[in-house]
């Protein structure tokens, strides 16, 4: 049996040229979907493919004749006869500064392609000057909106803070959180809709946080994990995970991955089994499976020691 | 949705606080008693999500009246509301009014922004310091903040006294002493000076009674589509708290009152705000009538042809803007006054509404009208309390007499008004920002397009329009557009406000027909033609750019500004002397932008923090001069190029004038960016 295919109805093309390529995509397409049909790279850091572009870091900025200001190609829809620079000396510019902006702020090492990012847009967060000390845990929870110590400038300030670990699932180090928005968008109406997390606070001081910075498990929490499977940071993680980065065990090379059914329920979810050293280290979902669309509930995603409880005798 | 609450048990005073916005609760599934019928049947789902446009004002009432918002309190709101508390928890602590850990009952906010800073808030602060304890921490009476502008710059240094209560009571220091901060802080309601709100008008109960019991209005019975209505005609009571002296009148801030030729200003000082009576005995609703006989689409072309632009810094055609949202097929439309005015140096919108607010009402009343909304909303910044009684008691007045609710004067034009307070955040005044926060989400800025006009508040079309560009609308429905276009220049046409603040003889809020030069506005304001140049004069805010004193003969208008490579933004003209600290000013300048960034995009989020650094650094002389320029060149360019919205894109501007104008880090070379990599 096949998948069933919707039908959507049939829309109109637009053309619309890419660093001077002409390429004719369908009438409500982004600028994105636009270059990836010529194989423009566009780097990306808050878009999600299963959510609905936030444009909130403004890395895949573009420049669009006519505009005043660069628009975020994630999430601008096309318009008939547009013309897109997507390496103009501006963008190469924007895009340096937000990788700077983010990489003095933010602790950037488990962020995928961002080493190869500031390579191309010679970009080096350094130039801000030494990093500030990390906030002493729930310091940047506790601040209000509108107030900040204003320092003498000898420092760069970051939002890097200890990890938040209070349950034996997941680990929360929002010392790597870019303020992205897909673990809250995940959370909330656009998949769980389990509302446990919301954005605080405001500016610079703005986090991720349950209500009053509950510990996750008095929060409303339901540990289905879709907010790891969309972080695209590592600030969300398996316990698993952050425990084997810690030791220095944490290898993905030596891990395999296999997708196969999930046998709890009849559903008929997809998972993924992240496998090193034949262990289960970590669960994720197939962003292209029409039953699960990259979401797991609870026993899926982390319903997995049984399999490798081995008896000790 | 299945929300999860904590057990918390609120105080009856938290509980009465809520439900005197939202009514009783109606059973155990939105926060009433538990009863065996509510086993019965389940409630929530989109219904009572419906109401979640009203989380502001619960968040609001329970502030006022207990001072903070417990974690009880924030949980019974959101089961009145359906509202996930981890989102109202995001909203509540976006607002910098709002506290969520228990402080005391008297705020006082001491305003350190530009106009003040210049005028000696940093002694108000060490006194408080001394007195009371350092910022944020509070003797048990009451505690103290640093605050962005309040918007009294004409008078500074300028300070807020907020007391929470049943009703709130408020007072105003300006220009601020520090005795008068810190006198009579619990005493008893009613011993201070009487508000003079109260001397021409107390309370009136007839006039301000609900405009028909039985439902004609548009939405039976309230304000609000949704069943919102206020307990008392105003939020704050009239008797302000002890200790200040009277806050003047607002004619106080408008030299030129009483000048015959002026147009925006003409009634300040010469009505009673708070009589309907009188605004009607000096021509109050004239303009409305005029509308309703001439028809929707008439009053749009006046308005086209008088070729008036939005006032609040953008510039863009009011004509088109109402065109584009009464074209729009969807209904309901919407009609929105930006009364959030947070810009430093800018306040006149508070004087417009303090002294003539039914000319506001009036105004938005005829843009309902013109774009065919039944429900128009005016959201005013939190800081303006005054401002806000009195707008209050111009709509329930206006209520009372037919000029809002169901079948305006006979025309068959229903349409009313709800005021939504805004809880400190600058950037509350981006457009769609207001939508956010009224729709009670976190104020943050929508991404254009689409644009209010096409999907605005709750994703209907909608005109939100500036109070003072709303002004403008009264003389241009009564003496036409073309003959309104006649007044200015070309392409600047009509009146346009001015807020003189600084060193100058007589600040304040100035009227002069576009053309006018920069000269002649500050001799208006007591600037004699042989006073030596100011050093500097910041036009248009810290939005807006600085130009020197050597240059007033820039042309005060929208095309003369940009040929001289100013703005006039939201018409800020904060004149800065010798005596300041130009650098400690930038530095403000950064602190603020950084401050009230919602935090959104990364250009914004951090480009201000880096940006505040690196002025630091200058302004002290620690770090390397060339290198810092540089940094903040770079910086500069990308919020400017890459941020979401207005805030970001103008942060640096200010600032690059100053650098580049006034040369205030010495003289610089002008890196490329290629050198400075």
């Amino acid at each position: 049996m096949s998948t069933p295919v919707t039908l959507s109805p049939p829309r109109r093309l637009v053309d619309v040229t890419v660093d001077g390529r002409e390429v004719r995509v369908p009438e409500g397409a982004t600028i994105l979907e636009a270059c990836e049909a010529l194989g423009t790279e566009v780097p990306t850091l808050c878009y999600g493919d299963t959510l609905t572009p936030r444009n909130a870091c403004r890395v895949c900025v573009v420049e669009v004749e006519g505009a005043r200001t660069l628009v975020p190609a994630c999430s601008r829809k096309v318009e008939e006869s547009m013309a897109v620079k997507t390496d103009s000396e501006r963008v190469r510019h924007s895009r340096k500064m937000v990788l700077e902006l983010l990489g003095s702020s933010v602790d950037l090492s488990t962020t995928p392609n961002v080493p190869e990012w500031m390579d191309r847009y010679e970009a080096r967060p350094e130039r801000f000057g030494p990093r500030a000390e990390p906030a002493p845990l729930g310091e940047r929870d506790a601040r209000h909106a509108g107030e900040h110590e204003p320092g003498d400038g000898a420092v760069a300030a970051t939002v890097e803070q200890p990890a938040k670990v209070d349950n034996d699932l997941y680990v929360r180090d929002y010392g790597k959180c870019i303020m992205c928005y897909k673990c809250v968008d995940a959370c909330g109406e656009q998949w769980q809709n389990t509302f446990a997390i919301g954005i605080a606070g405001r500016g610079f001081d703005a986090r991720v946080s349950t209500e009053h910075d509950l510990a996750l498990p008095d929060s409303a929490c339901v540990y289905c994990g879709n907010c790891i499977e969309v972080c695209p940071t590592g600030a969300l993680s398996f316990r698993t995970e952050y425990e084997m980065r810690a030791e220095g065990t944490w290898d993905e090379d030596r891990q395999t991955r296999t997708t196969t059914v999930c046998t709890y329920c009849g559903v008929g979810c997809n998972v993924t089994l992240h496998v090193q050293d034949n262990e289960i280290v970590k669960v994720t979902s197939p962003h292209d499976n029409p039953v699960t669309h990259g979401n797991l509930c609870i026993k899926g995603r982390f319903g997995f020691q049984h399999v490798q409880h081995r008896r000790q005798d | 949705m299945d929300l999860h609450f904590l057990d918390a048990v609120p105080d009856d005073t938290e509980r009465e606080a809520v439900d005197s916005v939202l009514g009783p609760p109606e059973s155990g599934w939105d926060g009433g008693l538990r009863q065996a019928s509510d086993l019965r049947f389940a409630e929530g789902g989109h219904a009572a999500r419906g109401r979640r446009d009203l989380l502001l004002p619960a968040l609001h009432a329970v502030n006022d009246r207990v001072g903070w918002i417990s974690p009880a309190a924030l949980d019974y709101i959101c089961r009145r509301l359906t509202v996930p508390p981890a989102e109202a928890y995001g909203v509540a602590s976006f607002y910098a009014m709002f506290a969520l850990k228990e402080r005391p009952r008297r705020v006082v906010h001491v305003c350190t922004d530009i106009a003040c800073a210049a005028r000696g808030s940093d002694s108000l602060c060490a006194a408080m310091t001394e007195r009371v304890g350092p910022p944020g921490t509070g003797d048990g009476d009451l505690v103290w903040h640093e605050s962005p502008c309040l918007g009294m710059c004409e008078r500074a240094p300028a300070a807020l006294s907020l007391e929470a209560g049943d009703p709130p009571r408020y007072a105003v220091a300006a220009p601020a002493r520090p005795g008068d901060l810190v006198t009579g802080a619990g005493s008893p309601p009613g011993t201070g000076a009487p508000h003079p709100a109260a001397e021409s008008a107390p309370a009136a109960p007839a006039e301000a009674a609900p405009a028909s019991p039985n439902g004609s209005g548009p939405h039976p019975g309230t304000g609000s589509p949704n069943g919102h209505r206020p307990r008392r005609t105003t939020t704050f009571s009239p008797d302000t708290l002890p200790g200040p002296a009277p806050e003047p009148p607002p004619a106080a801030a408008v030299p030129q009152a009483g000048d015959p030729g002026l147009v925006l200003l003409r009634r300040i000082g010469v009505v009673d705000p708070e009589s309907l009576d009188d605004y009607r005995a000096n021509g109050g609703y004239a303009a409305l009538r005029a509308a309703l006989a001439m028809g929707p689409s008439a009053v749009i072309r006046e308005v086209t042809d008088s070729g008036l632009v939005g006032r609040g810094g953008a510039a863009f055609p009011t004509g088109r803007k109402w065109e584009g949202t009464a074209r729009r097929p969807e209904t309901p439309r919407y009609v929105v006054c930006n009364a959030d005015e947070s810009e430093p140096g800018t306040f006149k919108d508070r004087v417009l509404m303090e002294g003539d607010p039914f000319a506001v009402i009036e105004a938005l009343t005829i843009a309902g009208y013109a774009n065919g909304a039944a429900q128009g909303y005016l959201y005013i910044r939190g800081e303006y309390p005054r401002a806000l009684s009195r707008l209050e008691n111009a709509i329930a007045k206006a209520r009372g007499r037919n000029l809002l609710g169901r079948d305006i004067l006979g025309s068959g034009f229903d349409f009313d008004i709800e005021i939504r307070r805004g809880a400190g955040a600058y950037i509350c005044g981006e457009e769609t920002a207001i939508f956010n926060s009224i729709e009670g989400l976190r104020g943050e800025p929508r991404s254009k397009p689409p644009f209010p006009v096409e999907r605005g508040l709750f994703g209907r079309p909608t005109a939100i329009n500036n109070v003072e560009t709303l002004a403008n609308v009264l003389p241009i429905m009564l003496m036409g557009g073309p003959a309104y276009a006649a007044i200015g220049t070309g392409r600047s046409t009509g009146p346009k406000l001015f807020c003189v603040s600084g060193a100058v003889p007589r600040p304040g809020v100035f009227e002069v027909p576009f053309g006018a030069t920069l000269r002649e506005l500050l001799e208006l304001a007591g600037l004699g033609a042989d006073a030596p140049a100011p050093r500097a004069v910041l036009l248009g805010g810290a939005a807006g750019g600085f130009v020197r004193g050597d240059e007033l003969d820039i042309p005060l208008t929208f095309e003369g500004a940009r040929e001289a490579g100013a703005t006039l933004g939201s018409g800020v003209v904060l004149v800065l002397d010798d005596s300041v600290d130009l650098g400690a000013i930038l530095v403000r300048i950064a602190a603020f932008f950084r401050d009230e960034s919602c935090g959104q995009c990364v250009p914004c989020r951090v480009g201000t923090v880096r940006q505040e650094e690196a002025l630091l650094r200058l302004s002290r002389g620690t770090g390397t001069r060339r290198t810092d320029l540089a940094l903040l060149r770079e910086v500069g360019q990308a919020m400017r190029d890459a941020s979401i919205c207005g805030l970001g894109q103008t942060a640096w501007n200010a600032v690059e004038s100053a650098i580049d104008r006034l040369g205030v880090f010495g003289p610089d070379d002008h890196p490329t960016l290629k050198e400075a990599r």
